[in-house]
């Protein structure tokens, strides 16, 4: 009886005493779900002026994006050269897909594939701000209000920021409309860039049209729950909860190369110059697209 | 002269003049008696108890006039809003009356508040100065300030010779002081606001005392944001004290204040919800770079606040320990299976 127990308790030490020495993978991840789980409750972490919790981001809404991005979209990335290595930029990206899921892609997509391993500073609308649950979510990972003063303090400490100039109009165009970019606005956008003389890199997104393909549009609805848009999608709001699932688009991402505003702060007030460079952004998105678009023919493609 | 004696920072603030030897004379008006722990901190200090539409009366000769006797929330005990609103609005506009028409007069120093930024969805994430609310705040504290503010640019025009400095103070905080706030973290569970998590700033009371000090020895004319480098996410500032954050629905949070407020025993006011809905975080730069003064962190801060009034019922040390617990636990499991 007594000899049944020892070969069972030796293993047992060896294994443990072994266990600091071996780089042993899963023991790994367990300590750092745990020191994560710890830092929460205890609140032991930092976030920065605008609300950014790096920790969150990084540990909890960046490996879900990824699987995302990954798995389930097959996203192919290029052009991450023309990021900036270290200091400003604004990234401006076409908006689509019903929900602004392609904003979150690209943050985590550009965060992977830069070689620093930078974080985008999304700029969202104001509405974003209004909700609860949805207003916590985007400071957390680094979003903030869409104004220049925001934007413009992001971009003088030396962030890489990500706009969206099509705001509502992108996400919530109709299916048949997908790929055409909508007006760019004012072009507060560049207005930034100009007065703080960083490089403008524009981004085309394809894949994010085809996640939630808006069918209808109910306008009353939308107007009831204050709403820009309320859409009608081939599974929302027919499978309920299910519609909620995007459908499994193949992603193309490309960042063009930047255009850069230096030395032209002081035009920054001028609409001529301001609209003109919205224009050439506008311009070098949609050829991109187009190109993008002859290199995928079937959306679903694996 | 100071006006707000009888709570912690004018009494510190009226102590620590009375010692300058550049300083003659420190006068301290309040509308009440200083309670009994701070009597002893006003020897040199020449006490004046006024009604709070008279604070001008005990101005005669002097020089330097701090105002600080502002009221953060109503206190039903001692005539509610009404009388809060009449001693911020009223009381300050008698105040600057009897400044402008005080001719040795060549500073004054108010204490505002970032409340003046007020609160809306559309803000900015970070103020600065020259920032102005986009809406009429809904807290009757952060009205306040915005009116006394607007009488302070009054006598601005009409006494261009009078240094004036109005400090734009976040909440304060520390070890030794006792407001609303610090209450609100020292209960067991905390009630926020469902779906949001603000962030917000917290000035250090000594902090506070040391840049009023320099603004009433030293000239710095303008309007300064008092902060702590550095936020804290409301949930997170919960988390460190070791409490508890129950959410509540802001619609309701909303109907108990109003219910709790007119049965007179209210604990929260709507400039406390809009801080939980909104938070608010200003730019202190040009603070740092007038002064030649940074204040602690909010964070550090904080941590001065929770080691008096710290304790709550999740320990750090606690989640630690449990955390290695957990972990070993885990391993052992995991080396007896491999062991079988």
């Amino acid at each position: 009886m007594s000899d049944q127990s020892v070969p069972g308790d030796h293993p047992h030490h060896s294994a443990l005493s072994a266990a600091p020495d071996e780089p042993d993978e899963w023991d790994r991840r367990v300590a750092a779900a745990l020191a994560f789980l710890r830092r929460r409750l205890t609140g032991q972490y930092e976030v920065d002026a605008f609300g950014f919790d790096v920790d969150l981001t990084e540990h909890v809404v960046h490996p879900l994006l990824r699987l995302l991005y990954r798995q389930w979209f097959r996203t192919e990335v290029f052009g991450v050269e023309h990021l900036p290595a270290q200091g400003a930029g604004l990234v401006v990206a076409n908006h689509s897909g019903t929900i602004a899921l392609d904003a979150l892609v690209l943050a985590t997509v550009l965060h992977d594939h830069h070689p620093e391993r930078r974080h985008l500073r999304l700029l969202a609308a104001d509405l974003v701000f209004r909700l609860p649950v949805i207003s916590e979510f985007a400071r957390k990972i680094g979003g903030t209000l869409a104004c220049q003063p925001d934007a413009e303090r992001l971009l003088r400490a030396g962030e890489l920021v990500g706009v969206f100039p099509e705001g509502f109009k992108g996400v919530g165009k109709h299916y048949t409309q997908r790929y055409q970019l909508q007006r760019f606005g004012r072009g507060g956008f560049v207005t930034a860039a100009l007065r703080t003389g960083v490089p403008i890199i524009p981004v085309a997104i394809v894949g994010a049209e085809e996640i939630y393909p808006m069918l209808a549009d109910i306008k009353p609805l939308a107007r009831l729950l204050g709403l820009p848009y309320f859409p009608v999608t081939p599974t929302f709001p027919w499978l309920g909860p299910l519609g909620a699932i995007p459908l499994p688009s193949k992603w193309l991402i490309e960042f063009c190369p930047p255009i850069s505003t230096a030395g032209l702060a002081d035009q920054a007030d001028d609409p001529i110059v301001v609209l003109d460079l919205a224009d050439q952004v506008r311009e070098t998105i949609q050829q991109t697209l187009h190109r993008l678009l002859e290199r995928r023919p079937d959306p679903f493609a694996p | 002269m100071v006006t707000g004696v009888s709570r912690l920072l004018g009494a510190r603030l009226a102590a620590s003049l009375a010692a300058d030897p550049r300083v003659d004379r420190v006068i301290g008006v309040d509308v009440v008696d200083p309670p009994a722990s701070l009597v002893d901190l006003l020897d040199g200090v020449a006490r004046v108890r006024v009604d709070s539409d008279s604070f001008g009366s005990a101005i005669a000769g002097a020089d330097a006039v701090v105002h600080l006797a502002l009221v953060t929330a109503p206190d039903p005990r001692r005539g509610g809003r009404a009388a809060m609103k009449e001693q911020n609005v009223i009381g300050t506009m008698q105040l600057l009356a009897a400044c402008q028409r005080e001719p040795r007069l060549r500073k004054l120093v108010v204490r505002s508040s970032t409340a003046a930024y007020g609160a809306s969805f559309s803000d900015p994430a970070v103020f600065t100065e020259d920032d102005a609310p986009r809406e009429v705040p809904r807290g009757g504290f952060a009205r306040d300030i915005l009116d006394i503010e607007g009488y302070v640019r009054g006598f601005r025009r009409r006494r261009p010779d009078v240094t004036v400095t109005v400090l734009r103070f976040a909440p304060v905080i520390g070890a030794t002081i006792d407001t609303t706030l610090t209450r609100y973290f020292a209960q067991p569970v905390v009630p926020t606001v469902f779906g949001r998590d603000p962030r917000v700033q917290f000035i250090h009371v000594d902090d506070a005392l040391e840049i009023l000090r320099r603004a009433v020895t030293e000239d710095h004319e303008g309007t300064y944001n008092v902060a702590g480098p550095g936020v804290l996410l409301l949930s997170q500032a919960i988390r460190r004290a070791g409490r508890i954050p129950i959410p509540v629905a802001e619609p309701g949070f909303s109907a108990a204040i109003g219910l709790t407020t007119s049965l007179g025993i209210g604990r929260y006011t709507r400039d406390q919800l809009d801080l939980f809905v909104h938070g608010r975080v200003v730019d202190i730069s040009r603070l740092v770079e007038e002064f030649g003064f940074t204040p602690r962190s909010t964070a550090e801060a904080f941590d001065d606040f929770l080691a008096r009034h710290g304790g709550g019922m999740v320990r750090a040390e606690r989640i630690a320990a449990a955390e290695q617990a957990i972990l070993e636990a885990i391993r052992q499991v995991r080396a007896a299976r491999e062991g079988t």
